[in-house]
């Protein structure tokens, strides 16, 4: 009998029919992407599986919510490990992605908790936490990639601000500027489309479980003004961060690597 | 109490321990370069042992080479670089010990290609002087041989001349007593190269200290003619000595440099 909320593995290998199609696709135009749609099928599979079997252990009734509170410190070591890894030869760019994902674990989940939207349970700290750091984590990437892109390729400007005696925090403000809203436009686009198109995640995960869509979308509308909040100020501490480190105490414009 | 001149190298110094560079004395040169080194992060050694002197007024010239290091010779003198070893001095005073935005000011630059900021002119001049009305930016387009309908006009509407005319405006909003051009004529074609070589001398008549980086020995001629003395000839991080000079410039002379 098939449940919205449990597929079993026959649904499971069901749907990689489709994963088949693509395999074919590729087969038959020549994309050589096989090699990698498969590869990334195994690893999600792996990491998804590994992550269910740790979350049982996490969510149990009698875990305690120490174990939850630890994931999240996990994750927001991971996703700063990964913002070093997609974000190129930026200088100092771990400490200061360990102090955005922080915030924003901190900032997301106080307002979350502080103000009663979730209650505080291993079941709610975990997911939400995800959401929060997960999807600030790629506009921190861009963040950092925007600001040491700009002020490399805009060098010659930015040193033309400094040469008329302005102070590094005047002469870099445009870029920053032009930075941050790089980086947070894509996420503000998505807040605007979210239910034409596509209907996200969380609540699509819970009308599957039997919740009213009503209950689901209030849910989900709290998770997008949320995540909105989580990639501003990660973007922020990040940008402005790192505009600090890229200028010497006596406004020179230190050597970049172009990213 | 009166400290009696010393003689430095080529330089006659009048040592005068202000904190403050005296600001009109022709006698302390301009500029002066005490074993001045620079060594990149890696490593690579860019300026050694420099000892050097600029004189106050008129130009003087910085020609070697590319790669030779006389634009970081120059950046040396508005603080744009530091020296990893020695002193720079302006009038008299270790530019380490003065206010590096201050010193910018009384120290123009312009840049090697036009580097006019999004916006209009206007725009432009009212980052070197916010408070400008639209008769100072009148007058400074003036001295430089642009009318005032130049105000409203952006940088991509401007020949490359006339861009890096509106740059020097730019520069000389902040009334410097100095203007460093680095090579700011080698991406302009030959008759905007003759425009801001003849502007160049009319400021300098009008009291600017003019310091001119670069590698076209007939453009070293037409400045300063055969006033060898004008000329500090940079040969692989160091400035090179008379003999080595004389035959830096009699050497070129049979294989003039492409216009």
């Amino acid at each position: 009998m098939e449940s919205a909320s449990s597929i079993g593995w026959g649904g499971l290998v069901a749907s990689l029919t489709l994963v088949v199609v693509a395999l074919v696709v590729s087969w038959r135009m020549k994309l050589g992407l096989e090699r990698s749609m498969v590869w990334s099928c195994a690893r999600a599979g792996v990491q998804l599986l590994l992550t269910g079997w740790a979350l049982t252990l996490v969510l149990e009734p009698d875990a305690s919510i120490a174990w939850a509170w630890a994931w999240v410190v996990g994750m927001v070591i991971v996703a700063a490990l990964t913002v070093r890894n997609r974000a190129g030869d930026v200088p100092s760019i771990l400490p200061l992605a360990l102090i955005a994902t922080a915030t924003v674990g901190a900032v997301s989940l106080g307002v979350i908790f502080g103000f009663h939207i979730f209650p505080v349970e291993a079941r709610t700290v975990i997911p939400l936490a995800g959401m929060m750091i997960g999807n600030s984590m790629t506009s921190v990437v861009v963040a950092a990639r925007r600001v040491t892109g700009e002020l490399s390729d805009k060098r010659l400007e930015v040193e033309a601000r400094l040469a008329l005696g302005l102070s590094w925090k005047e002469a870099s403000r445009p870029y920053l500027r032009e930075a941050m809203r790089t980086a947070m436009i894509p996420q503000i686009e998505s807040t605007k489309a979210v239910g034409l198109v596509f209907l996200p995640g969380a609540m699509t995960g819970l009308i599957l479980a039997g919740v009213s869509p009503v209950d689901a979308v209030q849910v989900q509308l709290a998770i997008m003004y949320l995540i909105l909040g989580s990639v501003a100020t990660s973007v922020t501490v990040v940008a402005v961060g790192l505009t600090r480190q890229l200028f010497t105490d006596d406004s020179r414009l230190v050597r970049l690597v172009r990213v | 109490m009166r400290v009696p001149p010393t003689r430095k190298g080529s330089c006659l110094w009048h040592a005068a321990p202000v904190s403050e560079p005296a600001a009109s004395d022709p006698s302390v040169p301009c500029f002066e370069f005490v074993e001045v080194s620079l060594h990149a992060p890696g490593g690579e050694t860019i300026l050694s042992g420099v000892d050097a002197c600029v004189a106050s007024g008129g130009i003087t010239v910085l020609v070697g080479p590319s790669g030779s290091g006389k634009s970081t010779l120059l950046r040396l003198c508005n603080r744009l670089e530091v020296p990893t070893g020695g002193r720079v001095h302006f009038r008299g005073g270790d530019v380490a010990d003065l206010d590096p935005l201050a010193h910018r000011r009384r120290v123009g630059m312009v840049f090697q290609r036009p580097t006019l900021f999004a916006g209009s002119v206007r725009d432009n001049l009212l980052v070197a002087a916010p408070q400008g009305t639209e008769a100072d930016f009148r007058a400074v387009l003036e001295r430089v041989v642009l009318d005032g309908s130049f105000l409203d006009r952006t940088a991509d509407d401007l020949s490359g001349g006339e861009a890096q005319r509106a740059c020097i405006a730019r520069a000389l909003l902040t009334e410097p007593e100095v203007l460093l051009m680095d090579e700011a004529t080698s991406a302009l074609d030959p008759d905007a190269r003759r425009a801001i070589e003849r502007l160049a001398l009319d400021l300098v008549t009008g009291g600017l200290t003019l310091l001119w980086v670069t590698h076209d020995l007939e453009q070293v001629r037409r400045l300063i003619g055969d006033q060898t003395e004008r000329v500090l000839v940079v040969l692989d991080g160091r400035v090179a000595a008379p003999n080595e000079k004389a035959a830096f410039l009699a050497a070129r002379d049979d294989d003039p440099a492409p216009d």
